[in-house]
């Protein structure tokens, strides 16, 4: 009995993925679990993992092409079986305007042979929405209504794609409340492995032609997307200071000096530490923007902005206020690590309540960076340099580094944002004020 | 040459036969193995027979207190005799629908006891079938004695259900031990046709899986009709003579001797895994006894898959026929809705009823969940009071930050139907909102469902 292989929504906000490398070869046989294909997410790679043992057959979508969420891209039969070899399976390529809809509307119906027989919509693929209309169970709604999670983006595996408690419970990186006795029938988990990398940036050489159309990556589409309902609608201002980093610097050099080969403490980490810190002593910056409500919170989970290949992602180090140096040290280079293979999991990237975005690196003295909402604000990070600064009334050299606070008005006002970021400045100043 | 079908299932009772007709509406060839009536205990000699006792014993009760309603019935006579055969007329009818249904679904029975082979194959007799896709068992379980205090089922004197729903008349005393379903309900049998009944539970409270209010409710019922009942009780010994047994019971760290013409023994069951072949193939069974299954209900042999009670915990009909379901789409290579085994409801058929779903108050508070007790007793309720059925109470268990519906409990005339509400809301998530907004027919039962629901949100309106 044959078995259609669909795209599935392999993260909560995909709605269509780029066929990065077959695995499997028309012919070959699948066992349930194998891994058939590489598909490239808006956030990441990700397995496609084949649900039914057999032999995949009408190959329907060739590596580099891109087909929306719902679409069979190849079916997984029974050795021998006759399996009708009509287009039924020709996939939609993006870019038509509200493809992903229309395809799924027209999404193929399969006549006559052994495919007739096995009908229904496997609850993977399902679309977590219908036009105008919200798929998720009543508790589903209240659970996301609480955790700030949109339920458009996440894909429902209840009956015909509903969205279910547990859908959350993973979307939101929440532990599975204790009521729900574990279901049979999960799918297996992909398995983790290299990363495979396409290069989809253009290339630094002249090529020919006046000029070089590169098509969005999935990423690219999210932080369009995602950005474009931060600056326009949230009421952004914004804040700098310059923070001396000369003590900093100083307490950095002997700490790595005293830990030698057992690790390195970087800037960046005193930064998020410091961060955090500082957070929790100004709560009314640590928050969410709720439509109805505002959301003080009071753990500290701060996203850090990284560069990946062709785009950027926010990875999330929880409780970041009450973590060592160390510790926040090696999870943010863990996480960069995942970020940059692209093999971060949902939970990693949501969740954040505030975020710092570090360009030092890059010699950028000083930039504003856009509020990933529903955070309230984020910090913009510029170098550390040394600059002729008055001191003790003497013209001296010391290294300097600048900070610009991006602010949502609807959350936090001129003066809010003003304290915090001067206890930010004192402690980095003076990093023993991060014991007090 | 072995006669060959896609699926072969070994064992025609709740579970099996539901198998075996989703089998055949998904094409593929089925086979039924059963040694004995199609539609097994639960049919035969469990669900069904029993519940036309029950309603037997109910109207023996109705009869009793008819002249209260303005009926007179004159004195009130019972016969033992005349309720089983009737109960044997329903499961007669019952097991012949489910022939039946075999026929009308094109499924093969194959009259025999059935031993597992390798390579898909089962062998009946000196015949062989071979199964192209799946072998699925679903073998049921027994009740099983306690040949370990002197109690080894007799048939005569210490007996089963089994023998129990083939008694001519009512014995005159009867000790039951066990007070899950099947002890409530035989002691509720029993004693509507007029015999003495003793119901010892070893477990603190009868009813031990149930919610402490209910044990509760129904421990004060029983007490009140005059069955004695005596938890948190050991037997310690059993003398079964000619005519009556003897038992030793330890109770509240005293040893006091029971007599009864007869003891009736409703203490778990045991699932049917033996001589059918399971280790030749390579079918392990866990350590309680059960086949071990994954979660697509196979075995660890490849091949074949196990459901109902040899499968594993609640030993429930329903479960069984739902696992049947699951079973046969999952070979068929369907994506079915995955079981949620924490939505079994569970139902105990004596008066007043006694049905549940999820958790318990207990449980609630083990796991440390915030909750919050909703509850509505059925003496507030207008239509109860009209039938005189005022006894027993709806319980909603409300998850304090999302409205969950944690669990459920029901006391009280049918109970057993009143229950699906509830589970029909678990089952879609619905909170206890939805439950109090869908507007409830007045006067009715079910309407203490919806005020329940309303005083876990601390809006009762008829209380």
């Amino acid at each position: 009995m044959a078995t259609k292989v669909f795209m599935e929504a392999l993260s909560p906000t995909m709605e269509e993925g780029r066929l990065v490398k077959w695995h499997k070869r028309e012919g070959e046989v699948v066992k349930a679990g194998e891994t058939l294909a590489e598909v490239e997410t808006d956030k990441a790679i990700m397995d496609l993992v084949a649900r039914a043992d057999g032999v995949l057959r009408q190959v329907a979508v060739t590596e580099g092409q891109t087909v929306p969420v719902g679409n069979v891209v190849a079916v997984i039969a029974a050795p021998g079986e006759n399996v009708d070899t009509s287009p039924a399976v020709a996939p939609v390529v993006s870019g038509s305007g509200g493809g992903r809809r229309e395809a799924l509307k027209d999404s193929p119906t399969v006549a006559g042979g052994g495919i007739a027989r096995s009908a229904p919509t496997p609850v993977v693929a399902a679309p977590a929405a219908e036009a105008g209309r919200l798929r998720a169970s009543p508790l589903a709604k209240r659970i996301a209504k609480e955790a700030g999670v949109d339920l458009q983006l996440v894909t429902g595996s209840g009956p015909g794609g509903r969205v279910v408690k547990r859908d959350l419970e993973s979307a939101a990186g929440r532990a599975p409340a204790p009521a729900s006795v574990p279901t049979a029938l999960a799918p297996s988990p992909a398995t983790g492995r290299e990363s495979f990398r396409v290069s989809r940036l253009p290339s630094p050489e002249r090529a020919e032609g006046a000029y070089q159309d590169v098509p969005l990556t999935q990423i690219r589409k999210t932080i369009a997307k995602r950005l474009a309902t931060s600056l326009g609608p949230i009421p952004h201002f914004f804040l700098t200071t310059e923070v001396d980093m000369e003590r900093a610097a100083e307490a950095r050099d002997a700490l790595n000096r005293q830990l030698g080969d057992r690790g390195k403490v970087s800037f960046n980490d005193v930064i998020v530490k410091a961060t955090a810190l500082a957070l929790t002593k100004h709560r009314a910056c640590n928050a969410w923007f709720q439509d109805d409500h505002i959301r003080y919170w009071n753990e500290v989970h701060i996203g850090m902005a990284v560069a990946v290949e062709d785009g950027l992602i926010t990875p999330v180090i929880r409780h970041a206020d009450l973590k060592a140096l160390l510790e926040i040290g090696g999870e943010a280079r863990d996480l960069a690590e995942k970020a940059r293979n692209r093999r971060l999991q949902p939970s990693e990237y949501t969740g954040a309540t505030f975020s710092v975005s570090n360009l030092g690196m890059f010699e950028i003295d000083q930039f504003t960076a856009v509020i990933n909402p529903p955070e309230a604000g984020i910090i913009a990070v510029g170098s550390i340099a040394p600059k002729p600064v008055v001191w003790d009334g003497q013209v001296v050299p010391r290294r300097r580094m600048r900070v610009t606070m991006s602010c949502d008005h609807r959350v936090i006002d001129g003066a809010t944002g003003a304290a915090f970021l001067k206890t930010l400045k004192e402690m980095l100043e003076n990093p023993l004020a991060m014991l007090l | 040459m072995a006669s060959q079908f896609d699926v072969i299932i070994l064992g025609g009772g709740p579970a099996g036969y539901v198998a075996a007709i989703r089998s055949a509406q998904l094409g593929m060839t089925t086979a039924v193995i059963e040694r004995d009536k199609l539609g097994g205990v639960c049919v035969n000699i469990g669900c069904i027979p029993t519940k036309a006792l029950l309603h037997s014993a109910y109207i023996a009760k109705l009869v009793r207190e008819a002249k209260e309603f303005g009926v007179e019935a004159g004195s009130v006579k019972t016969d033992y005799g005349v309720a089983m055969q009737r109960s044997r007329r329903v499961s007669d009818q019952n097991s012949k629908g489910v022939e039946f249904l075999m026929k009308k679904n094109k499924v093969t029975v194959v009259k025999g006891s059935g031993v597992l082979q390798p390579g898909r194959r089962v062998k009946v007799g000196s015949d062989t079938y071979e199964a192209r896709t799946a072998v699925i068992i679903a073998t049921g379980s027994r009740v099983k004695g306690l040949p370990q205090i002197g109690l080894e089922i007799n048939k005569t004197t210490v007996i089963s259900s089994d023998e129990a729903l083939f008694l001519e008349k009512a014995p005159a005393t009867l000790a039951i031990i066990g007070a899950g379903a099947v002890g409530m309900e035989f002691a509720d049998i029993f004693s509507a046709f007029g015999t003495t009944v003793t119901l010892i539970e070893a477990l603190p409270r009868i009813l031990p899986l149930e919610d402490v209010e209910a044990s509760d409710a129904l421990a004060k019922s029983y007490k009140k009709r005059g069955i004695e009942v005596i938890a948190g009780a050991k037997v310690k010994k059993g003398t079964p003579a000619k005519d009556k047994v003897t038992l030793e019971v330890e109770t509240d760290g005293a040893t006091r001797k029971i007599e009864a013409a007869a003891v009736l023994m409703a203490a778990g069951r045991a699932v049917n895994v033996e001589d059918i072949g399971l280790a030749e193939c390579g079918v392990q069974v866990t350590e309680r006894g059960f086949i071990k299954v994954d979660p697509g209900l196979q075995t660890t042999a490849p091949g074949y898959y196990a459901i109902g009670d040899v499968a594993g915990p609640p030993m429930l009909a329903h479960k069984g026929m739902r696992e049947g379901v699951t079973v046969t789409e999952l070979i068929a290579g369907k994506k079915p809705h995955a079981i949620r085994y924490d939505n079994v409801p569970s139902v105990t058929y004596c008066h007043p009823e006694v049905a549940s779903i999820g958790l318990t108050e207990d449980q609630c508070k083990e796991r440390k969940l915030e909750y919050v007790a909703g509850r509505f007793p059925f003496s507030a309720n207008g239509r109860a009071r009209g039938t005189g059925e005022t006894e027993g109470f709806v319980k909603i268990l409300r998850d304090k930050k999302y409205g969950e519906i944690l669990g459920a409990h029901i006391v009280g005339g049918h109970a057993s139907e009143i229950i699906h509400e509830l589970a029909v809301a678990r089952e879609n998530e619905y909170t206890v909102e939805e439950v109090e907004l869908a507007i409830h027919a007045h006067p009715t039962m079910s309407e203490a469902v919806a005020q329940a629901a309303l005083d876990s949100l601390g809006r009762v309106v008829d209380m």
